[in-house]
């Protein structure tokens, strides 16, 4: 039995400690939101965060987990309901295509903006050259980067339904 | 006669004998009706009114459109949906929206024809019209397709602002006979019609039942540019929150209760069959229930799909033998050349796209001739989301949750492939991570659901990257053959163009340039390699071979590439002012630095201009690519910001496949197998990309492919200014700039 906790929730899996987190994530608690897309870490579809630190899932045994704390998208957003600000970021951008690789081009994201609160555009490389991103939004990514780095008030005032009416979000 | 345009020889879709019968079509397409009856059932819920096939409306006023396109990152149900509210007078908050059933009702058959011609040639007699006409048309192809770039310029002109016009008619209507008043005193705005004499206002919702008893106008007054409201705004995409939060529900997110999971193994040479297998010690793995033979793969079903692709590797497979088990991309190569050069001696060549002009005379009279011969690899779509479909079958019913860029056309290729009436297949369908052409077709959810019937258990088929990889439906690779004639002035007079893969759109390999004599023909030189359209189709070749061919004509006639492709388009004034604005935003002619350049590409694809400006520098013997500038020209922007997303992303990817990309065949098998041996753009090696808008008078254009052809051509471009190297073979990859390739011309 493999125990750990996953966005905040403890979580025991009887599962073969060789099987990689991605799988625990998607098909024993249902997480579906770290995405399979390669299954040898070359495209960062699978990213979360294992005891802070972003990690290739679907090559990370199960085992390695043990005893850890498990972030996955689901579990960015913040206690109120509110997103995160790199998520909100990412909205007003309009960074998205398809979808599928975004889950992990944010966790991604979110570990870069812990360890470097303001990243100039090496370091935006460094950090997310390993997602890949198939509709090439690249510019749109680097963007929402700099702007939830440029502001941190972002946090907790974001109101999703100011996007959806297509205004600008009040930075304060 | 309404015009369907020419119908090309090799149909993608694989509808070709129910394209082939237009007069079917049009008799079919002359009948009209309402099909609200037909559809409320699927569609509508206690107290939702239906205004047409395409609008439903509650008592509250929430109107919701129903769009018969599915989202795989183009976003255009967002845009579809504005077009609609924009001609409905709706306001923008009332209204929602629900992909189409995949049902009959809701084919799109006739846009999918449009695909297959390469431009859609709407028949007059379709335009405009809400339901029936529309309807029966597409319903004559049974196909409810996303790609040829034709959601906004189709389903949105002809639909989905027809259904918006005609139900704020029917609203207006209702408003009149409610209040007595003549319908030219009313005003429509928000969601409300309002009467000023008698200050009287009116919500959709509470006039929704009464509109519905009014049968749609086919042909409602269609809002001039100038009274738009929300076309030609930006408004937030409504999937994005869902895409961000990890909520999306992607095919492969599809979850049936009891299901289990599938890995597959599909027989590495194309064609070849499953001759015999082992499983004995698959079969003593853990959570292993089945192995079973496809015929041309071998899967595994297990209780978790990482215990199924590990014993996958433990399934000791024998495939038959086939002619093509010694093919290789360097014998296709030769191939394709040896036939070209036949085609040249006039020995089987099977069509022309334009013979105008005496090109003898030309070729015998021009004081300089330039030959080139070039040629593009295979390329796989490597969507994001590799390959899935989930299956359940039971008492006679089979359904398949997936992500499809034709769900009825998935559905029908399960019927057929199970023996089963259409009506026992039901597609749920699902946000796609990437399609570009590649969900076009359903041979994934056809294996799930052989599986899901084989084994009695629902079933969630994945393929590795690897499979992915080697069983893609592959862009072709191709070979086109030049030689151009220059006078002593340096004029372009004559333009020889040979090459084989034609497919669609038709119109791919023509110039927009004036050149007197023009000889552009084809010849066939098929291999055993299965393909199918890939963003752009054969805009994809077409658009790197012709314009960068035309950069090494300029080079011959000691001319400015953009000045001379400026002075060939004297009649065509959108073209040309398209090209003179990439120029003055790139800052075409200002010096650059040693090892730097810039190259130009201008392209006419899916009804849409694009010209783009590369800068490129070399460092260490690699080509950086470092600014992108794009002037693009879709008629009408009706999504700025969506139309700007879209060349970003159709520039990438192209780029991708121009840096990169390559597919390699060896002893009959693709060798190609993730992300090391086929690369694509990362955030380190993206360039800054500017887009740049022009709204011109002409017909709306596509968005979501035309952003593709012209990268290569102007990369390659560059690298000629940079470097003085010819780049006339993709991928750019495979060149070594640190010493000079000294190609031979091939005579042809």
């Amino acid at each position: 039995m493999i125990t750990m906790t996953v966005n905040g929730e403890e979580q025991s899996l009887d599962v073969d400690p060789n099987m990689p987190l991605l799988w625990a994530l998607r098909e024993n608690l249902a997480l579906t939101g770290t995405k399979f897309g390669c299954g040898l870490a070359q495209c960062g579809a699978c990213t979360v965060h294992l005891n802070g630190t972003p990690i290739r899932s679907c090559v990370t045994p199960v085992v390695a987990a043990q005893g850890g704390a498990v972030t996955t998208i689901e579990g960015l957003g913040n206690a109120d309901g509110t997103m995160h600000p790199v998520q909100a970021a990412w909205l007003v951008e309009q960074a998205p295509q398809c979808g599928y690789c975004q889950s992990g081009q944010i966790m991604s994201a979110v570990a870069l903006l812990e360890q470097n609160p303001n990243p100039d555009d090496a370091a935006i490389n460094a950090a997310m050259s390993g997602n890949i991103c198939r509709c090439g939004m690249y510019g749109r990514i680097r963007k929402a980067i700099k702007r939830a780095a440029s502001d941190q008030a972002m946090v907790g005032i974001y109101d999703p339904s100011k996007v959806s009416q297509g205004e600008e979000v009040d930075h304060g | 006669m309404a015009d369907f345009g020419k119908i090309t020889r090799r149909a993608f879709i694989g509808t070709s004998a129910v394209v082939g019968g237009g007069g079917l079509i049009l008799g079919v397409a002359l009948r009209r009706g309402d099909r609200r009856e037909q559809v409320a059932d699927m569609v509508a819920e206690d107290g939702e009114q239906m205004l047409n096939m395409w609008i439903k409306i509650d008592e509250a006023g929430q109107i919701t459109a129903i769009l018969p396109h599915s989202e795989m990152g183009q976003g255009a149900q967002t845009v579809l949906a504005q077009m609609l509210a924009d001609e409905m007078d709706a306001d923008w908050q009332d209204v929602s929206f629900v992909e189409a059933p995949v049902d009959d009702e809701y084919a799109n058959g006739i846009l999918g024809q449009g695909f297959m011609l390469g431009d859609a040639k709407v028949p007059s007699i379709l335009i405009p019209t809400v339901a029936g006409v529309f309807h029966q048309a597409a319903k004559a192809l049974i196909q409810q397709i996303t790609g040829g770039s034709l959601s906004i310029r189709t389903t949105g002109v002809y639909g989905m602002r027809v259904a918006g016009a005609a139900a704020r008619e029917m609203l207006l209507k209702a408003a009149a006979g409610l209040w007595q008043v003549p319908e030219s005193e009313l005003v429509a705005a928000n969601s409300r019609v309002s009467h000023k004499a008698s200050n009287r206002s009116a919500s959709y919702g509470e006039l929704a039942t009464a509109a519905a008893r009014f049968e749609p106008s086919p042909t409602p007054t269609l809002k001039d540019p100038s009274q738009f409201t929300l076309m030609g705004t930006d408004v937030p995409r409504r999937d994005l929150p869902s895409k961000v939060n990890g909520s999306a529900q992607f095919g492969i997110d599809a979850q049936v209760p009891g299901m289990r999971y599938a890995a597959l193994k599909a027989a590495p040479v194309f064609g070849a069959q499953v001759a015999r297998f082992d499983d004995s010690a698959a079969r003593q793995r853990p959570g292993v229930s089945d192995v079973l033979s496809l015929g041309d793969a071998v899967v595994v079903v297990a209780e978790g799909y990482w215990q199924a692709e590990q014993a996958l590797t433990d399934v000791q497979i024998e495939w038959t033998a086939t002619d093509n088990d010694t093919a290789s991309s360097t014998q296709f190569s030769e191939k394709f050349r040896s036939d070209l050069a036949a085609a040249n001696r006039g020995e089987a060549v099977t069509g022309a796209d334009r013979e105008v002009g005496d090109s003898v005379a030309a070729f015998e009279s021009a004081a300089q001739v330039l030959e080139a011969t070039y040629e593009v690899p295979f390329l796989a779509h490597a969507c994001m989301e590799p390959m899935n479909a989930t299956a359940r079958f039971a008492d006679g019913q089979c359904e398949v949750w997936v992500g499809a860029q034709n769900p009825l056309g998935y559905r029908n290729e399960v019927a057929a492939a199970l023996e089963l009436e259409n009506e026992q297949v039901t597609i749920h369908q699902h946000f796609m991570g990437g399609g570009f052409g590649r969900r076009a077709t359903g041979d994934v959810a056809v294996q799930a659901a052989r599986i899901a019937r084989a084994t009695g258990t629902p079933v969630k088929l994945i393929w590795s990257r690897a499979q992915d990889m080697q069983h893609d439906i592959y862009r072709p690779a191709t070979v086109s053959q030049f030689r151009a004639a220059l006078d002593a002035d340096g004029q372009l007079i004559g333009w020889d163009n040979v090459f084989h893969e034609k497919h669609e759109p038709a119109e791919a390999p023509l110039i927009p340039y004036s050149v007197a004599a023009q000889t552009i023909r084809y010849t066939d030189s098929p291999t055993h390699v299965p393909f199918g359209p890939w963003r752009s189709v054969d805009h994809s070749q077409h658009g790197f071979f012709t314009e960068a061919f035309l950069d090494e004509v300029a080079a011959a006639a000691a001319r400015d590439p953009y000045e001379m492709r400026r002075e060939m388009l004297a009649n065509k004034p959108r073209h040309r002012q398209l090209l003179d604005e990439v120029a003055d935003k790139a800052g075409w002619g200002q010096p650059m630095a040693a090892g730097q350049g810039r190259g130009i590409s201008l392209q006419e694809s899916f009804g849409t201009l694009v010209a783009q400006v590369v800068e490129v520098s070399l460092k260490d013997g690699k080509i950086g690519v470092d600014r992108v500038v794009c002037a693009v020209d879709a008629g009408f922007a009706v999504s700025p910001n969506g139309l700007a997303a879209q060349m970003e992303s159709g520039i990438i990817y192209g780029l991708s496949a121009a840096m990169y990309g390559e597919i390699t065949v060896a002893d009959g098998a693709v060798q190609q197998t993730a992300f090391h041996d086929y690369p694509v753009v990362r955030m380190n090696d993206a360039p800054a990309i500017e887009i740049h808008i022009v709204n011109s008078d002409a017909p709306w254009g596509g968005a979501g492919e035309p952003g593709t052809p012209g990268i290569a051509p102007a990369l390659a471009n560059a690298i000629y200014a940079a470097t003085g190297t010819r780049v006339r073979q993709l991928p750019v990859s495979q060149y070594d700039f640190e010493y000079r390739i000294e190609e031979q011309e091939e005579l042809i």
